[in-house]
């Protein structure tokens, strides 16, 4: 094999493999906003600022006391769960059951309440692009491989994969809530069919409390889990909101282990479109594929969603 | 030729056949009713007359033309309209805009499209409700406007799903007077009712379905005396 | 002619005259802005509001018609001739409109919401990145045909006008009984004779060719635009339902009123706050939603209608002692 050629292979396994960690968190986000979109029927469009609301709380929390981010996660995750559900109970369940001309009124709640999240975070803490330096930032792993004759090197970004790590922690333990304990089924019930479920005597409406919740606190670990890897600034929320409903759709509306695909497949994008065809255009990868899967596969990737 | 023709339409959602190899011709001026215990399939039949569903397999012929796969748009325009079981008016518009929305179907302008609506109306006796809102109407008069919206669309043949369910005995004769004036003025009608007596009186013929395959199919009497029919509607097991 | 006509008319005359008794800069700007928003709003609510197609990027149709007249001018046309981007503009918009249209109309759902969000996203990149053609993010600067803020109110008076009598035709038509019908309940609609995705389309079309002809106004007007600017989610985008909403969707009327206290309203915060004022608009979107769902105008029009049946309900009881 020519050097060239294990050069290739070298840059290859390189960006899949960041592409899949990236994946693992945008996974996460994913699992979120399609836990919402499965019992609520509705896009979170907020999603993005509830994330940037996490990475600041980790940044503070980092500041002030020194709490380690994964460590913050301990207190992230409660604190955004209980912001969900008041989000759910005092902002978003009274307009479901109100009247309006404007189809997806909650929706549009969800935006008006990422604008306020947004531009609070601006009033707070200014414009200014801030990071996490935690000593491990820049920390990597390497991992050689004999190829042909040639050597393959291959660097893995420490946080990037204990991040990724966490996700997939994550992730496993809201399948086995999901599958295992009866607030996870009743959830699932409600998300199926609310009215069948509430005639089954679930408090349908306390299952959306616990729902949004459950998504606020998950995309909450995804901010904390990128606050070492990443700027964290106000505006911040808008292009991962985008992201959020890309691994949604492609997922199919309200699909839970679509949206783990959904979320890989966004990653492995980005990561090989920047790369291999143009750095500026990163952020509108997700969206070729999204327009893509609107065309071709309208019901996302594993063709199970709704499309109704 | 048959006004409208079932041969061997079959429907499958996944893994459930909801209706199976149903066959059965509707000949112009005819009443036929479609019977069936609940969940028989009657109303899928109806969404894969009116194209809201594609059949899996077979084909469905109105005036001699094929009509399966095509968008409900294009049958209601060949002249074939339908209500709702579900009753599905458009709430934030009057009945006589509701009745105007589908007179549009056969006019661009205007003022014929309230002519149309305005006669629609009035053929349904709904003149007193014209100017409510149609989402704030009691279950009668909104039964009865999706009979005057789908005749506004001047229609060949009438689909009526469960026209008289929840109906007021008053309702219920008043309706039944509607209808037979609806056929008398050439429209064909297949309906779908579970008022029994309703269904005996003004059918010709009837068609009765279970599991979504026909069991009986004759007058009102043969269908009734049909032991089958019996049993489905009391519910022996299938043998 | 009745009696609603007469006044919608001497009030635009009144409007037409208005810069010859005042010349005040910067009352004319606040005008022009208002009424560039009474022209954003009525071309969102059509789509939105009468037709129940909700758009989350309608900047997408504002920055392709603002870029159209920017490229004109940045490739040699003079600024007096780069009004014809406001059709140009229009057209482009609706050009890209009937893309995106055609495919996600074809599907229910929130895919053409998300889809049209998509779209503005995609196009500001495209334009940060394609640098020869659009400047990159530096934008575009050229100095405008007029000096004097009369020329330009006259001509955005003109369109907010146009756009008015046209939408209020469309909805008095089989157009506009269409779209109702559609925004009431699709499978009625379709069950009753109606091409649901061909009228969407249609309503699409009218509402992004008025958005690109804003967007070329904007250009034409202010002489600058960057992406960040005219393809602005939050500025662009979520303020045009912000304007339709506040009014009161599916109104005629509302957008004007809408537009009136935005642009009022955000003066007023642009004084007080540096950054960050958009947090008030964030809350003012809430406090509708949960408070007012019908905006101002719907809700003044239900308190009346609710009124007349009140008055016709003891006129009733009346009659029956």
């Amino acid at each position: 094999m020519s050097p060239q050629l294990a050069g290739q292979i070298e840059l290859l396994g390189q960006v899949l493999i960041s592409g899949i960690l990236l994946g693992g968190l945008y996974a996460l986000i994913g699992l979120g906003m399609s836990l919402i979109m499965g019992v609520m029927k509705i896009i979170n469009l907020a999603h993005g600022e509830l994330m940037m609301v996490a990475m600041y709380m980790t940044y503070w929390a980092f500041t002030l006391w020194h709490v380690d981010p994964y460590v913050s996660l301990l207190i992230v995750c409660p604190l955004m769960f209980l912001l969900g559900v008041a989000i759910q109970k005092f902002l978003i369940t009274p307009v479901m059951e109100a009247e309006s001309i404007l189809p997806q009124n909650q929706v549009l709640l969800t935006v008006g309440i990422g604008l306020v999240l947004a531009n609070l975070a601006l009033l707070l803490f200014t414009a200014n692009y801030r990071s996490v330096p935690v000593s491990y930032a820049s920390k990597t792993i390497y991992w050689d491989l004999k190829l042909g004759g040639q050597t393959i090197s291959l660097s893995i970004s420490y946080p990037f994969l204990t991040a990724f790590g966490i996700a997939v922690l994550l992730g496993a333990a809201l399948f086995l809530f999901l599958g295992m304990t009866d607030l996870g089924r009743m959830i699932r019930a409600t998300a199926q069919d609310k009215r069948a479920a509430a005639l089954m005597g679930i408090n349908t409406r306390k299952i959306t409390y616990i729902t949004f919740g459950i998504g606020a606190a998950l995309v909450g670990a995804a901010g904390a889990l990128l606050d070492p890897v990443y700027y964290l600034y106000p505006q911040i929320g808008g292009p991962f909101t985008n992201k959020a409903f890309v691994i949604t759709i492609l997922g199919g509306l309200g699909n839970i282990p679509g949206a783990v695909l959904g979320g890989l497949v966004l990653g492995l994008a980005e990561s090989l479109g920047s790369v291999y065809v143009s750095l500026g255009y990163k952020d509108a990868f997700g969206f070729i594929i999204f327009v893509l899967v609107l065309i071709f596969l309208p019901r996302g990737l594993l063709g199970k969603g709704r499309a109704q | 030729m048959s006004l409208l023709e079932l041969n061997d339409v079959s429907k499958r959602f996944g893994g459930l056949m909801a209706v199976g190899r149903m066959t059965f011709r509707l000949e112009k001026g005819e009443i036929l009713g479609l019977i069936g215990p609940n969940g028989a399939g009657k109303t899928t039949i109806f969404n894969l007359i009116n194209g809201y569903y594609a059949p899996t397999e077979g084909t469905i012929t109105f005036r001699g033309e094929r009509i399966d796969g095509l968008k409900p748009h294009v049958v209601c325009i060949k002249g074939l309209a339908r209500t709702f079981q579900v009753v599905k008016p458009l709430a934030r518009l009057t009945v006589l805009e509701n009745v105007m929305a589908s007179a549009f179907c056969r006019t661009d302008h205007r003022e014929e499209a309230r002519r149309i609506a305005l006669e629609a109306t009035a053929f349904t006796e709904m003149e007193q409700w014209r100017d409510r809102l149609a989402g704030g109407l009691p279950l009668g008069m909104r039964k009865r406007l999706e009979m005057a919206r789908a005749l506004a669309t001047r229609p060949e043949l009438l689909l009526l799903d469960e026209n008289f369910a929840g109906l007021n005995p008053a309702e219920v004769e008043k309706t039944i007077e509607i209808v037979k004036k609806i056929h008398g003025s050439g429209v064909t009608i297949l309906i779908i009712e579970h008022n029994m007596r309703v269904i005996m009186s003004i059918s010709h013929r009837l068609v009765c379905i279970s599991y979504g395959e026909k069991i009986a199919e004759g007058t009102p009497r043969e269908v009734a005396d049909n032991q089958q029919v019996i049993d489905a509607y009391l519910g022996v097991a299938r043998a | 002619m009745n009696r609603k006509a007469i006044f919608a008319a001497a009030g635009l005359a009144l409007l037409a005259v208005f810069p010859l008794a005042v010349q005040n800069p910067y009352v004319l700007h606040l005008l022009i802005m208002t009424l560039l928003w009474v022209l954003l709003g009525q071309a969102w609510n059509l789509l939105g509001g009468f037709t129940g197609q909700i758009s989350y990027g309608h900047a997408a149709f504002f920055g392709v018609g603002a870029y159209t007249t920017g490229i004109l001018v940045k490739s040699g046309l003079s600024p007096a001739a780069a009004w014809s981007g406001l059709l140009l503009g229009g057209l482009m918009a609706a050009l890209i409109a009937s893309v995106i249209g055609w495919i996600c109309f074809r599907l229910r759902g929130p895919y053409f919401s998300l889809s049209v969000l998509a779209l503005a996203e995609v196009l500001r990149l495209v334009a940060v990145n394609w640098k020869q053609l659009t400047n990159g993010a530096e934008g575009i600067l050229y100095i405008p045909a007029f000096r004097s803020k009369a020329h330009y109110y006259w001509i955005i008076l003109a369109i907010a006008a146009l756009a008015f009598v046209v939408i209020r035709a469309v909805m008095r038509s089989k157009l506009g009984f269409y779209f109702l019908s559609i925004r009431e309940d699709q499978d009625a609609a379709e069950s009753l004779g109606i091409d649901a995705t061909k009228y969407k389309l249609y309503s699409l079309l009218i509402s992004a060719f008025f958005t690109g002809a804003a967007g070329s106004f904007y250009m034409n007007y202010l002489g600058f635009i960057d992406p960040g600017i005219v393809f602005s989610i939050a500025d662009i985008s979520i303020m045009m339902i912000l304007v339709t909403i506040l009014g009161g969707a599916a109104t005629l009327a509302g957008p004007i009123v809408g537009a009136v206290i935005y642009i009022l309203v955000s003066e007023f915060f642009r004084v007080w706050f540096k950054s960050g004022h958009l947090i008030f608009f964030g809350i003012l979107i809430i406090v509708i939603i949960i408070f007012f769902p019908s905006g101002i105008v719907g809700t003044i029009k239900e308190r009346r209608a609710g009124r007349k049946l009140r008055r016709a309900g003891a006129a009733r009881e009346s009659a029956a002692a």
